[in-house]
């Protein structure tokens, strides 16, 4: 169990992040299909979800998933994420001091997914929250991918008269799912 | 200063939603910036980003070879030039070999500063910026006000008219519903681009790798959907290592807006698959456009230490009160002035750099540690060096410089001004001169300057000894706050001198830019404040002590006269303003404050110079309070009041509304006195109340602690 979690959250949550925590994969994976359910994910027109690749994900079983959640797709395309209203990745490493998820995104699926649909949940081991960034960029190396994402909340601005506003380009909601027990390898 | 440019100035401070967005901004910012650096300590990062940047600008050319070896190493194309044409060259070859029709665009200040986009419409490419401020003014067809809120002139209503206009009818000025709205018509223009353009906020030589942050995520977009990836970054952006990323992007996020970081940070070291599988095409254009010149600069190297957080916009007085539009060109602000300077030509910043008032707000905030207000003055410097004084500056500054004739033209005023003199002030002054008194009286000048009440003031003698050097306002407008200085120093046993020679400390000549000028008051200063032993040479007005104890020493080593710089350095070694000599006093218990005195509430007013270059905003109040007095202070108790010397003559418009905060912060207080250590801020302010008038007295602290030591 990370003790950074905490610290994590908070930075998170100011920043408008959803933030829960599970001990175990079946708790998380419980939340994450009760999630999409009452997102109103099915295989209706702009209702799908994507749901790019990772370990948590092999874990769950894509046959079991794609069964047991009609508009849930594992084949990420810019169309499908254009039309999705929930995209799902995993992330590589958080950091507590600032609230922020890191991710190898050198794949495009990683970034479809977690830009293009108006919901983006990301899912993350417990004792993958390091405190910052210089102990996230010795793990994640630029000299070795060719694309890290750090995702702070939501996309936002506030380029009209200061005023907040969540939800510009990217995602208005970022609901991150935080699982203890998980034991995430690298992706 | 070109009427245009007046006019411009003009038009800026009577639109009301300029001052009240910039306003509201640069009072939210300051609180915002200070959470944000909870925790965080800001010398230390900004101490690292100074050698992070420091060492690249020594090194650009190395840096960019590395950076050009790394980044092609693992795919990208790498073009170094340093001509703008160049840039847009490359990126129009490119967009016709490979039939580019569509271009998306992150931010980026590099493609502004060379007009890319119009570039692009003349070659028949639609190009679209997809920052909502940058689009918003695209689609106004203006320029950015602000580098990190292109269009924080603009209201809500402002912007729905663009979207109705340019766009498509009827919008609605409510701002979820126009940020949605940029969402749904930018959305398509992402997924049928066929290029996308970027800056980039750091280059990692060591790795190639390109760190672009943003809050909208349109970055992420940009380089993701398009199959050609174009980043154009100034060289100044180079860095050695990874590692160096970290303080940089600790420092940008919370001086730009407060955040802790940006929603997104993209760190791209090569080529990503595209969306159907194929590499993308990845160039990165390293531009130089005069870094490179400047960086050769010994002075204003510094200024590629600029991290474009836009800091010294934020917490400027003067922008607040014109914006963008008029106190920049594409780059604005204070670092913008020095940018437009360098990048575009020392000329072009001609108008704008007459705005910078010298107050230093910016400096101590700056994450590069950029003296922007110093280098400014070199620009103006230059300027005067490249085009001359004019006519009036110099028969002006000709009196100053020589001693007895503007010492004889200042007593000729006591006599001259007494048609217009109304008590200690003037009022009214006619003609073209009624701008100075319009918002303020002036003071009158005294019947008998201090060099002459001096004399007769019986001294302790045989004891210390420390020479006073009075300046040109206390000498001639205000000898009662010189008399006070020496009653408070007879009083520790101290023999106050008062040497003859001295004359005007430069200051006015330098902050306009005439340097020799400036030398010369220097020089015969120097001569009469050391030609006597003396423990120290005090001043109570903190920019006549500045003079002393720095400009002279720069003045000389921007004229190349090396050989005075010796004694100026005894001289500034020796000087010492009025409240840290008297804290001092007090503290070794020469002087002791009379017994249970209850002088009731003040509030106290921080001098640009005194809290900013001398660092003493601590002695004064702790001796006011020592003196029996209680300090209520006032908003913003470090902002300029708005003198700044000769700025509030030639720039009247802009002074009026600055010394108009200050005078309402004061209010605010309820207070019914407000102090502070400059004669000059006490012309101003003492003035403006007595406009108003306001019951409300303005005093020097030495007028204030004068009876008060036993």
């Amino acid at each position: 169990m990370s003790s950074h979690f905490e610290a994590f959250k908070t930075r998170a949550e100011a920043v408008s992040a959803e933030v829960h925590r599970f001990v175990g994969k079946e708790e998380a994976l419980a939340f994450v299909l009760a999630f999409l359910k009452e997102a109103g994910v099915s295989d209706a027109p702009q209702c799908g979800a994507v749901w790019s690749a990772g370990s948590f994900l092999d874990w769950a079983g894509t046959d079991k998933l794609r069964a047991e959640v009609p508009g849930l797709s594992f084949e990420v395309s810019r169309e499908g994420s254009a039309a999705a209203r929930v995209g799902l990745s995993q992330m590589d490493w958080a950091i507590a001091g600032t609230g922020t998820l890191v991710q190898d995104a050198t794949a495009v699926e990683t970034r479809l997914v977690s830009t293009l649909p108006p919901i983006h949940v990301a899912i993350i081991g417990g004792d993958r929250i390091l405190e910052d960034m210089g102990s996230v960029l010795e793990r994640l190396r630029p000299d070795q991918l060719n694309y890290i994402s750090f995702i702070s909340g939501p996309s936002r601005t506030a380029d009209i008269e200061r005023v907040l506003t969540i939800g510009v380009h990217g995602p208005g909601r970022l609901v991150i799912v935080v699982i203890d027990g998980f034991e995430q390898v690298a992706s | 200063m070109t009427t245009q440019f007046r006019e411009s100035i003009e038009t800026a401070l009577h639109n009301p939603n300029l001052a009240g967005a910039l306003g509201r901004f640069s009072e939210a910012y300051r609180t915002s910036r200070a959470k944000a650096y909870e925790g965080i300590d800001f010398e230390a990062v900004r101490d690292q980003i100074v050698e992070i940047k420091a060492s690249a600008s020594s090194n650009f050319e190395v840096l960019a070879e590395r950076f050009k070896a790394s980044a092609e190493a693992r795919g990208a194309k790498v073009f170094r030039t340093s001509d703008p044409a160049q840039v847009k060259k490359y990126i129009l070859d490119l967009a016709k070999e490979k039939g580019v029709k569509r271009v998306v665009k992150s931010k980026s200040m590099a493609s502004e500063e060379i007009h890319l986009n119009k570039a692009f419409e003349q070659a028949g490419i639609v190009v679209d910026e997809t920052d909502l401020g940058e689009w918003i003014i695209q689609l106004a067809h203006q320029t950015p006000s602000h580098m990190v809120m292109p269009a924080i002139h603009m209201t809500k209503e402002e912007v729905t008219e663009v979207f109705n206009q340019e766009v498509e009818e009827g919008q609605a000025p409510d701002i979820p519903k126009l940020v949605k709205f940029a969402r749904a018509k930018l959305r398509p223009k992402f997924l049928q681009a066929d290029m996308g353009i970027t800056g980039a906020n750091i280059a990692v030589a060591e790795t190639g790798s390109l760190v672009i942050v943003t809050n909208e995520g349109n970055a992420r977009l940009v380089t993701t959907l398009p199959k050609i990836h174009v980043a154009i970054v100034g060289i100044e952006k180079l860095v050695g290592l990874v590692k160096d990323i970290q303080p940089i992007l600790t420092a940008l996020p919370r001086s730009a807006t407060g955040q802790l970081l940006t929603s997104y940070v993209s760190i791209i070291s090569g080529p990503v698959p595209n969306t159907d599988g194929t590499p993308k095409e990845l160039h990165i254009i390293l531009m130089d456009n005069h870094r490179s010149d400047m960086a050769k600069d010994p002075m204003f190297k510094e200024a590629l230490q600029c991290i474009r957080c836009a800091t010294c916009l934020n917490v400027c007085p003067v922008f607040r009160l014109v914006g963008g539009h008029v106190f920049g060109k594409t780059y604005t602000g204070g670092i913008g002035t020095i940018l437009t300077a360098w990048f575009d030509e020392l000329k072009k910043s001609e108008d704008i750099q007459g705005l910078c008032i010298q107050c230093g707000s910016c400096v101590p905030l700056c994450p590069g540690k950029i003296d922007i207000p110093r280098l400014i003055l070199e620009l103006r410097r230059r300027l005067v060096v490249e085009k001359g004084q004019s006519l009036a500056m110099k028969a002006i500054f000709g009196v100053v410089n020589n001693r007895r004739l503007f010492h004889s033209m200042l007593r000729m005023a006591s006599v001259t001004q007494k048609p217009f003199k109304q008590g200690r002030f003037i009022r009214h002054l006619p003609l073209f001169l009624s701008d100075m008194t319009d918002f303020r009286s002036l003071p009158a000048v005294a019947e008998v300057p201090l060099r002459d009440t001096i004399r007769k003031i019986r001294q302790p003698e045989g004891g210390e000894k420390i020479a006073f050097f009075a300046g040109c306002l206390i000498d001639f407008c205000y000898p009662e706050m010189g008399e006070s200085l020496v009653k408070i120093l007879n009083k520790a046993g101290i023999e106050v001198l008062f040497p003859e020679g001295q004359t005007c400390c430069g200051a006015p000549a330098r902050y306009n830019g005439a340097y020799e000028v400036a030398a010369q008051n220097a020089r015969d200063n120097i001569k009469a404040l050391l030609e006597t032993d003396v423990s120290f040479v005090v001043s109570a007005c903190p920019t006549c002590t500045v003079a002393l104890k720095h400009d002279f020493i720069d003045t000389f080593r921007s004229v190349g006269e090396t050989d005075a710089m010796e004694a100026a350095g005894k001289l500034a070694a020796k000087t010492i303003d009025f409240s840290t000599l008297v804290k001092k006093l007090v503290d070794e218990g020469r002087l002791t404050f009379k017994e249970g005195e209850d002088l009731g509430k003040i509030t106290y007013h921080d001098s640009c110079h005194l809290k900013r270059t001398l660092k003493a905003s601590e002695e004064p109040r702790e001796l006011l309070k020592e003196a029996g007095h209680e300090i209520t202070e006032m908003y913003e108790c470090d902002t300029c009041c708005g003198m700044a010397g000769s700025y509030s003559l030639k720039l009247p418009e802009l002074s009026a509304p600055i010394l108009e905060r200050k005078l309402k912060h004061i209010k605010d207080t309820g207070a019914a006195r407000v102090v502070m250590d400059c004669p000059g801020c006490v012309m101003q302010i003492r003035g403006g109340l007595d406009k108003e008038g306001t019951p409300v007295r303005a005093e020097h602290t030495a007028e204030r602690l004068a009876e008060r030591f036993k």
